[in-house]
């Protein structure tokens, strides 16, 4: 056991996945001698050369499109995109190319791709450098959606994702990086589509994700004090969507917030709170609660971007609301 | 012209009347109400497709576009499985799920058709980096119109077979129309090959409706790309003998979009009659002789639809499958 930060866990998996299969190869913009944008293919290019550690232009839509044709004739590309916010000018091959082409084109292809990129707040980047899109994957039939928010988790599903031969969006977040976590020694796959109960508890199930979950834990842990005993469920995988999982924590507690820094409307906790509702109409004991960001285009000003993303204080809150939560009395009683 | 063998021209033209005599059945099904969704005819430009693809081998590679009927029989695609998946029919080359714009055949190379105007190139240029870095000498052709030549993606693609010097073949078919609109109003050059120039690549223009023309050029190209010499963007001038989709008279309502002057050259440049008369008068083979390969490719057809009629529908336990793999 080792600790690493969560760039180190990603670049070993990556080593790791190049070293055991010549298949895999790196494209994307200063993934080479730069290293990327976060140093997380720092010293790839000297190990393995430019054939497979390829920097490319300023091109996003023929990144994922070459990687694309690549794939579906036997590579193993895993491609970066910058920031998450430029994958929109690589929306058509994403969206209309890469996800579609097992399906549409009856099984007849693969698409072994895994595309790396980074969102999220925490630098004051401003409104084209920090915003949290996953919805946007999770809405398309074809792709899988991973959001790791520990270094071990970055590692055993990032290789994961390289095993998978479905095109699989990784998630990662820039403000994670730097955060240190242990990872076995021992090689491992994490398995895609598994959500993991990072804290046991009894009251109430915190279902969060990717950076989120450090401020979930950290309330979690608060709480103790008020005498509430916080479940915390962490997805890493956005999709397919682990419900069996949620399912289970949400009945045992029968209280729910889903917590995310996406926008809230139409972010992905609807769509767990709409499912969970249906599924567990009768056994939970509150409204389930989300709580996301504002539905404003993030500013640059680092105090006015913390207000629009969930904090303690919201969070705190919400649990509170769902605890407290009494039934409306029905006719009669 | 003469260096091309009897057995390559009359190839060409086999393919060429494969896709005619294809394409026409197609749209009496669609006027009939007998075929499900859009459908683009490639009449009148078969012979950019037959020429470029008698240039490939079986491993090499070719993306096409929502015109892509042409390109999957110039491959040399089933034209059983076509007409199935045309019908929506499981004995179709997608099993029915893929339709006219999206028909694939990967072993014989065929990365699929392309709805999304320009969205095919990135495909080719993805296969090519493969068939590069694999160390194969396999090239790979993306066909597009002259639409896509304003699409992003298509800048985006040449920049980068150019930079990385990629074994990509990129096919322009200008047929002068993206979609309604006259490409000389959409872009204020004349020559789309003029852009290869920007990226530091060979362009070349051809006659696009004389097979023989489009197949040397596309020999030449392929030679280069083999040879790792890099790719080439060859613009074929072409006509759409039909509109741009089947049944659009319904929507234009008796308005006119076809320039007067580019319908009298179009009358005067059918693939298929060039073709027919280089034949006979090189005396590769007779009038007879190309009639009864004319008669052949219509049994050939009407066996398709026969085909596709009595093959079954998709089972709906089918809808989940291949969503992922």
């Amino acid at each position: 056991m080792a600790e690493y930060r969560y760039r180190d866990a990603l670049r070993r998996a990556l080593y790791e996945e190049m070293k055991a299969d010549e298949r895999v190869f790196i494209m994307g913009e200063d993934v080479g001698a730069y290293g990327g944008a976060y140093q997380v293919t720092v010293g790839l290019l000297a190990e393995f050369g430019e054939e497979r550690v390829r920097d490319t232009p300023l091109s996003e839509a023929i990144i994922v499109g070459a990687a694309l044709g690549a794939a579906m004739v036997g590579g193993r590309p895993v491609a970066e995109i910058m920031y998450v916010d430029f994958a929109a000018l690589a929306m058509d091959q994403i969206v209309n190319q890469a996800a579609k082409i097992h399906y549409m084109f009856g099984g007849q292809f693969r698409v072994p791709m895994v595309l790396r990129t980074q969102q999220g707040t925490g630098r004051g980047a401003g409104a084209q450098h920090s915003q949290s899109l996953e919805s946007w994957f999770v809405h398309v039939p074809g792709l899988k959606v991973i959001a790791p928010a520990t270094p071990r988790d970055a590692y055993g599903l990032l290789r994961a994702a390289i095993h998978d031969d479905n095109p699989v969006i990784f998630l990662e977040h820039k403000g994670l990086y730097a955060v240190k976590g242990e990872v076995e020694d021992e090689p491992f796959v994490l398995p895609i589509g598994q959500a993991e109960v990072k804290r046991q508890g009894q009251d109430v199930t915190i279902i969060t994700y990717s950076r989120m979950l450090g401020l979930a834990l950290e309330v979690a842990e608060q709480l103790t004090s008020q005498g509430v005993s916080a479940e915390v469920v962490d997805l890493r995988t956005l999709k397919p969507l682990d419900y069996a999982t949620l399912e289970e924590s949400a009945r045992k507690t029968r209280r729910v917030v889903v917590l995310h820094e996406a926008v809230k409307i139409g972010g992905l906790g609807a769509e767990i709170s709409a499912e969970l509702s249906q599924r567990l109409f009768g056994v939970l004991a509150a409204p389930i609660v989300r709580i996301g960001a504002e539905d404003v285009p993030l500013p640059a000003n680092l105090e006015l971007e913390k207000l629009v993303i969930p904090d303690a204080q919201r969070l705190t809150a919400a649990v509170e609301a769902v605890m407290r939560y009494q039934p409306m009395p029905t006719n009669g009683a | 012209m003469t260096e091309v063998s009897a057995s390559v021209v009359l190839d060409l033209y086999q393919r060429m009347l494969r896709i005619r005599r294809f394409e026409e059945a197609v749209g009496g099904l669609f006027k009939q109400g007998q075929l499900p969704g859009f459908v683009h005819l490639y009449v009148g430009e078969e012979a950019v497709g037959v020429g470029v693809c008698a240039a490939l081998r079986a491993d090499d590679y070719i993306t096409s576009t929502h015109r892509g009927h042409g390109h999957v029989i110039a491959k040399g695609g089933d034209i059983n499985r076509m007409m199935a998946e045309l019908f929506g029919k499981a004995s179709g080359y997608c099993k029915g799920k893929g339709g006219s714009m999206h028909i694939a055949d990967f072993s014989i190379g065929m990365l699929g058709a392309c709805g999304i105007v320009g969205g095919g190139i990135p495909v080719a240029v993805g296969a090519g980096l493969s068939a590069k870095y694999r160390g194969t000498d396999q090239v790979a052709v993306c066909f597009f119109g002259d639409g896509a030549a304003n699409e992003g993606s298509f800048h985006e693609s040449l920049n980068l077979a150019a930079t990385l010097t990629l074994p990509v073949i990129f096919v322009c078919e200008n047929n002068g129309y993206g979609e309604f609109t006259p490409a000389r109003q959409a872009m204020n050059i004349e020559n789309i090959a003029d852009r290869a120039a920007a990226y530091g690549m060979f362009g070349v223009i051809v006659d696009g409706t004389d097979a023989l023309a489009v197949y040397m050029v596309a020999v030449e190209a392929v030679e280069r790309a083999r040879a790792g010499g890099g790719p080439t963007l060859i613009e074929a001038k072409t006509h759409r003998k039909g509109g741009h989709a089947e049944g659009e008279d319904a929507f234009l309502a008796g308005q006119k979009y076809r320039l007067p002057e580019e319908l009298a050259a179009m009358a005067a440049k059918d693939p298929l009659e060039i073709m027919h008369r280089y034949i006979v008068e090189h005396a590769i083979a007779s009038s007879g002789q190309l009639e009864e390969m004319d008669n052949a490719v219509v049994r050939a057809v009407n066996s398709a639809i026969d085909f596709a009629r009595n093959s079954p529908e998709p089972d709906y336990a089918s809808l989940y499958e291949d969503t992922w793999v």
